[in-house]
């Protein structure tokens, strides 16, 4: 059983301190919902879990390694802010490469990720001439595909209708009860079981 | 290493949608080339006795030119971060990032040499030295501009910082290269130049993706 441990985490932009003493742990089969207002540090907090960041004190731990062990960025998914997407790219051929880049397999799965998100139609298109919402899909698709067990997701609904709402709902409490844990940030409701907040 | 083939194809087939990124600096090389004759003398004497100093400042500047974009796009669109998290090693996704930039950079260059030289009167024997120094020495301009791209990767209008920072560092290739193509014009032994040149490109090779992945880390904090 996975467990990820943030342990009196500070973290300062400049002179700013973002935020000071933060703890909580997330155990395998839990979602941790971040809240809070624009500027709070939902972002800060989890590029400092993905190793992106540095902070000022505190200790993050995730089954005894830290971040910075193989074990760990191979447990990794982290979809930030930006969709990791090359305009110049297929979708088909962005998501192998993003997949080529963490820990995932299936490698003839592709299509059917894009197809979970109801972009089979556009495989072969590319990414630039894409709406922002589909963009996002595409990102999303990866999570159909990996064998992370430490999900990072960065406001994942932000840009998607009702319909890819639901689906990546449904894909994060699948995700859950195979066993792994996710944290993610959104200013919106929720429908995730198992889903425990903390607010910044 | 199928990480460090699919990271140079990917960067090719993106190269290759988006011309105008790779092909506007190998139009300069060209262009400002073309025009020294015009401005300088036909002679051949005149031309002949500058073309190693030619080539090998238009040849530097221009792959000065194309370091802006060789980390630029995937910042913008968070690719980076995504290669920085990755567990493969970065400093080999950077070597392979590198090269491509060479081969959409340099390459072009070595191939394209031979005619320029040919229009600045350079003989058979110096063409071929130039050719030698270019392929020895262009990945090094652009494993040792790759530190310099990864450090200003978040600053906008980054392109004289970039300058500031890499040139020195291009200065003394500059001078072994020039005075090898210089030498041999002379009929004197080159033996010395070429291997500092290969020294140089040794020692790019071990020492560059680690220091641009460090410098790229420190960057995107």
């Amino acid at each position: 059983m996975s467990k990820l441990i943030v342990n009196n985490l500070s973290c300062q932009k400049g002179y700013n301190l973002v935020f000071e003493n933060l703890s909580f742990e997330v155990n395998s089969g839990e979602v941790l919902k971040v809240s809070g207002a624009n500027g709070s540090g939902k972002t800060s907090l989890l590029r400092i879990i993905a190793g992106l960041s540095s902070f000022e004190s505190g200790e993050i731990d995730y089954d005894s390694f830290n971040l910075k062990s193989e074990q760990y960025k191979l447990d990794l998914l982290y979809l930030g802010h930006l969709a990791s997407l090359s305009p110049e790219l297929s979708c088909l051929e962005n998501l192998k490469y993003s997949s080529l880049l963490g820990k995932n397999s299936l490698k003839n799965d592709y299509s059917k990720a894009l197809k979970q998100v109801g972009l089979e139609k556009y495989e072969n298109d590319l990414v630039g001439t894409l709406s922002a919402g589909q963009k996002k899909r595409i990102a999303l698709s990866l999570l159909f595909i990996t064998q992370s067990k430490v999900w990072l997701l960065d406001e994942p609904f932000s840009a998607l209708d009702s319909k890819a709402i639901t689906i990546i709902e449904s894909k994060i409490e699948e995700h859950c009860i195979n066993g792994g844990l996710c944290i993610l940030t959104t200013h919106q409701e929720c429908n995730i079981k198992n889903l425990k907040e903390i607010r910044l | 290493m199928s990480i460090f083939l699919n990271t140079i194809s990917r960067d090719l087939k993106m190269a290759i949608r988006n011309p105008s990124s790779f092909l506007n600096p190998l139009m300069f090389f060209v262009i400002s080339i073309s025009l020294f004759p015009i401005a300088i003398s036909p002679e051949a004497e005149t031309l002949s006795r500058m073309a190693p100093g030619i080539i090998w400042v238009i040849t530097m500047l221009s792959v000065l030119l194309s370091l802006n974009t060789l980390f630029h796009y995937d910042f913008d669109n968070g690719v980076l971060e995504q290669m920085i998290i990755s567990h493969h090693s970065l400093s080999l996704i950077l070597l392979a990032k590198t090269t491509a930039h060479w081969m959409l950079s340099g390459l072009p260059i070595i191939i394209l040499s031979p005619f320029l030289g040919m229009a600045l009167f350079l003989n058979s024997q110096s063409i071929i030295i130039l050719i030698l120094t270019l392929i020895i020495a262009t990945p090094c301009l652009s494993l040792i501009g790759s530190i310099g791209a990864s450090l200003v990767v978040g600053i906008k209008n980054s392109g004289m910082l970039l300058s500031l920072l890499i040139l020195p560092l291009y200065i003394p290739i500059l001078i072994f290269a020039t005075s090898a193509i210089s030498n041999a014009q002379s009929n004197l032994a080159i033996d010395g130049q070429l291997y500092f040149l290969g020294f140089f490109l040794v020692a790019s090779l071990i020492i560059t993706p680690f220091l641009s992945a460090l410098s790229l880390k420190i960057s995107l904090e």
